[in-house]
């Protein structure tokens, strides 16, 4: 369905990535945040404060980042599209209730603008060393998906599309932006909301006999229902059956467990996005995301000025990881160099789904910075000239 | 295979339970089961529109309240069922929130958001059934422990001083405050209705006996046992500077209706700010509930 | 003529005992048989003296009694 103009801010304007987000998100039919302030996200939750009282909604600051990944998903159940945002001390504290959400499959958003860690690390500087948290941060087996925008245009896309996976799926998204993506001023355009396609809520139809908080009738996503419907739902984060109902069994944790990893590996085609460049051919292939692709193309332009053949494969989605597409590249390309703001976190992905049928070339960073071009063209050079596995 | 069913006759409180999952999880002698009856009793009493109420709880035997009530409920985090209902009540204002949980799980890791939604009034009812303890987990210290009572962590004797919680949540501010033990059947649900009537951060706590562990581990007798404290010891005493009501294992228990007072909940004044700043401008949430397929 | 009249809702039962000790007039004792969890449930010894007042139906934690005026009401009218 069509976005809902009185969220949606027409126009051309030049804007950065967290203030993009934030109007992403209100496009997306977003009417709720908690949030607690962490630079470098700040922005985007004073944004939506300012926004919220003339658009219809609401926005708590909440008193520690722990409250606010659970007000959010109160909001959920009562009927609104939520999110919250934060960057690293706050996503870690922010971790048991992702896992809530990936349980009692609330639809939310989760944004997290990446700053140097680990711990209080590098406020106000760019990193991208959450990406191995964002997926197995939360204890337990669950599946997320994470997105990667590398401009503010892009944060502003990707986060309707953020909330558009997340109703979908019924899955907590992480949307794992960086302080260089949040804080850099570019052209964002909006387009008018009957432009902007918006998934609803899987809301039952079913009637208050039949319906099944959590049964799932071969699709493996259930549908939902409201407080206030009459429905008089359970919801807990305990193993629960199909009424919702805690049963601490075996056969049921399997069950359960398996449906919310095969809700979103068995869509693993269908979720990803990546956005590829002269991969046919290629002796090289260099995978980055985020604000690392956009200096990584620096490096590929040169390496290809220099007579290589390198294509470009950029992550939009990171996770689910594209095991497939990798794996099958991976029988026709020599190498993959993997440039990331961190000691290597998605590289090792890219060496996992490769199995060894090509090599693997990661180009860290301990972040606070961008790569210098330079350093990812050393390595392409290298790469191209490394022996055929 | 609940047989609640007695020659036609049902309990007044069935329709509230999730008949298909009884008999319950705690043990006997336990007062949760006592406090969930006068709660229904209370919705029984109140008129209250069942369908827009929702119950949150935490985690713990308290928490276990969520799945045994039919209604919208929510079993979520430990200490975390504040901020959820939070949530649940800012996004659809015409809920009824209710908060039923442990004094573990309230005042210890759900201290923080305890203290910040009785400063802001949000308007929350929230039933505190307080074991002085945490007895899910075995039965380790609380900060409502009394001192020198033996516990899993304090195997020597609890030497801390513990929270007076009427205190603590008047202080933060909360207009509603009364506590009442599982003797006091009829008190707690006259309190509870009192709440559901009334705007803003309500509290009750709920003195009850833990058999399985509190009693037994302080040679304190059986669930019976405690109730009979209770009722000798219990004293009423309305109003009562909440200073004044803290607890010791075996002494005096006040109880009653402490505070009552009128402050505006965080939603009005969240609306009077926003008219104030922004006039006509200002759009009041209207609908929250997004489109659904 | 008995006021009142009790109910017992046998496999619920824990024999907590708050039933037997708080009813006014004495109406319950626990009774020597077993339930299948091995509880012995109250049972009335002294139909003639129960009032209906319900106290034991507010007392129990376990939902397992509860009393009704003799000439009963049944649940769904209110």
């Amino acid at each position: 369905m069509k976005a809902d103009p009185h969220g949606v801010l027409t126009g051309t304007h030049f804007m950065d990535g967290d203030h993009a987000c934030c109007e992403g998100a209100l496009a997306a039919g977003c009417r709720f945040a908690s949030g607690y302030p962490i630079t470098p996200s700040t922005e985007v939750v004073e944004r939506f404060a300012s926004r919220v009282p003339t658009v219809g909604g609401a926005f708590i600051q909440m008193e520690d980042e722990l409250a606010a990944s659970i007000t959010l998903q109160g909001a959920v159940w009562a009927g609104a599209k939520a999110f919250t945002v934060t960057s690293g001390p706050g996503f870690s504290l922010m971790m048991e209730h992702i896992g809530y959400a990936a349980m009692t499959e609330t639809p939310c958003v989760f944004v997290d603008v990446q700053r140097g860690g680990p711990s209080t690390g590098l406020p106000t500087l760019p990193a991208q060393a959450d990406m191995m948290q964002a997926r197995w941060g939360s204890h337990g087996d669950y599946e997320i998906i994470a997105l990667c925008p590398n401009s503010p245009q892009e944060c502003f896309d990707l986060t309707i599309k953020a909330f558009n996976l997340a109703e979908e799926y019924r899955v907590p998204v992480m949307f794992m932006m960086d302080e260089c993506v949040g804080h850099m001023t570019e052209k964002v355009v909006i387009p008018p909301a009957d432009q902007i396609e918006v998934v609803p809520r899987r809301h039952t139809k079913k009637s208050v006999d039949d319906y099944l908080p959590y049964g799932t009738n071969g699709d493996l996503v259930p549908e939902m229902a409201h407080a206030g419907d009459g429905y008089n739902f359970h919801v807990t984060g305990l193993t629960h059956d199909e009424r919702g109902y805690p049963d601490m069994t075996l056969p049921t944790q399997d069950k359960l467990v398996r449906r919310l990893q095969n809700k979103i590996l068995n869509a693993v085609d269908r979720i990803t996005i990546t956005e590829e460049e002269q991969i046919e051919g290629a002796d090289v292939v260099v995978v980055s995301y985020g604000i690392t692709s956009r200096v990584a193309q620096r490096a590929i332009e040169a390496a290809r000025k220099q007579g290589l053949r390198v294509g470009k494969l950029r992550l939009i989605t990171a996770w689910p990881f594209p095991e497939k597409k990798i794996r099958e590249l991976a029988a026709k390309v020599k190498a993959f160099v993997v440039p990331e703001l961190n000691l290597g976190q998605m590289v090792r992905e890219v060496e996992r789904a490769a199995a060894g049928q090509a090599k693997t070339f990661a180009v860290s960073h301990a972040g606070g910075g961008v790569h210098d071009p330079k350093d990812i063209l050393k390595v392409i050079v290298e790469a191209s000239r490394c022996q055929a596995v | 295979m609940s047989g609640s069913l007695i020659n036609d006759l049902v309990n007044p409180v069935e329709p509230f339970l999730r008949s298909d999952r009884m008999p319950h999880i705690w043990c006997p002698g336990c007062g949760i089961g006592t406090t969930v009856n006068s709660f229904a009793r209370a919705l029984i009493d109140s008129k209250i529109d069942l369908r827009s109420l929702a119950l949150v709880s935490g985690i713990g035997c308290t928490g276990r309240v969520a799945g045994y009530v039919k209604l919208d409920s929510f079993h979520t985090t430990h200490g975390r069922a504040i901020p959820f209902a939070t949530g649940l009540k800012l996004a659809n204002p015409k809920l009824n929130v209710v908060v039923y949980s442990g004094d573990g799980d309230l005042s210890a890791i759900g201290g923080n958001h305890l203290i910040h939604a009785a400063r802001r009034n949000i308007d929350l009812k929230v039933i505190c059934v307080n074991n002085l303890l945490y007895a899910m987990t075995g039965g380790q210290t609380a900060p409502t422990t009394p001192d020198h009572s033996t516990t899993s962590t304090n195997p020597y004797g609890v030497f801390e001083p513990s929270f007076n919680l009427p205190h603590l949540v008047e202080a933060a501010g909360a207009v509603y405050v009364a506590r009442w033990t599982t003797f006091h059947v009829r008190q707690i649900t006259r309190a509870m209705t009192e709440a559901f009537q009334k705007k803003g951060f309500s509290f009750i706590e709920i003195i009850s006996p833990c058999p399985t562990l509190y009693q037994r581990r302080n040679k304190l007798g059986d669930g019976l046992d405690a109730m009979k404290y209770y009722k000798e010891k219990s004293k009423v005493r309305h109003g009562a500077p909440t200073s004044e009501v803290g607890m010791t294992m075996t002494g005096e228990i006040i109880v009653g209706k402490f505070v009552d007072r009128e402050r505006p909940d965080y939603q009005t004044m969240m609306r009077a700010q926003y008219t104030e700043s922004l006039g006509e401008r200002y759009v009041e949430e209207p609908e929250m509930v997004c489109d659904c397929s | 003529m008995a006021k009142g009249r009790v109910s017992i809702v046998v496999e619920r039962c824990k024999a907590c005992g708050f039933c037997v000790e708080f009813c006014p007039t004495r109406v319950l004792a626990l009774s020597s048989a077993f339930n299948s969890k091995g509880y012995h449930p109250p049972h009335v010894v002294h139909p003639e003296k129960c009032s209906g007042c319900d106290l034991c139906g507010m007392y129990c934690p376990d939902f397992a009694i509860f009393a009704t005026k003799a000439d009963p009401v049944k649940a769904g009218d209110k």
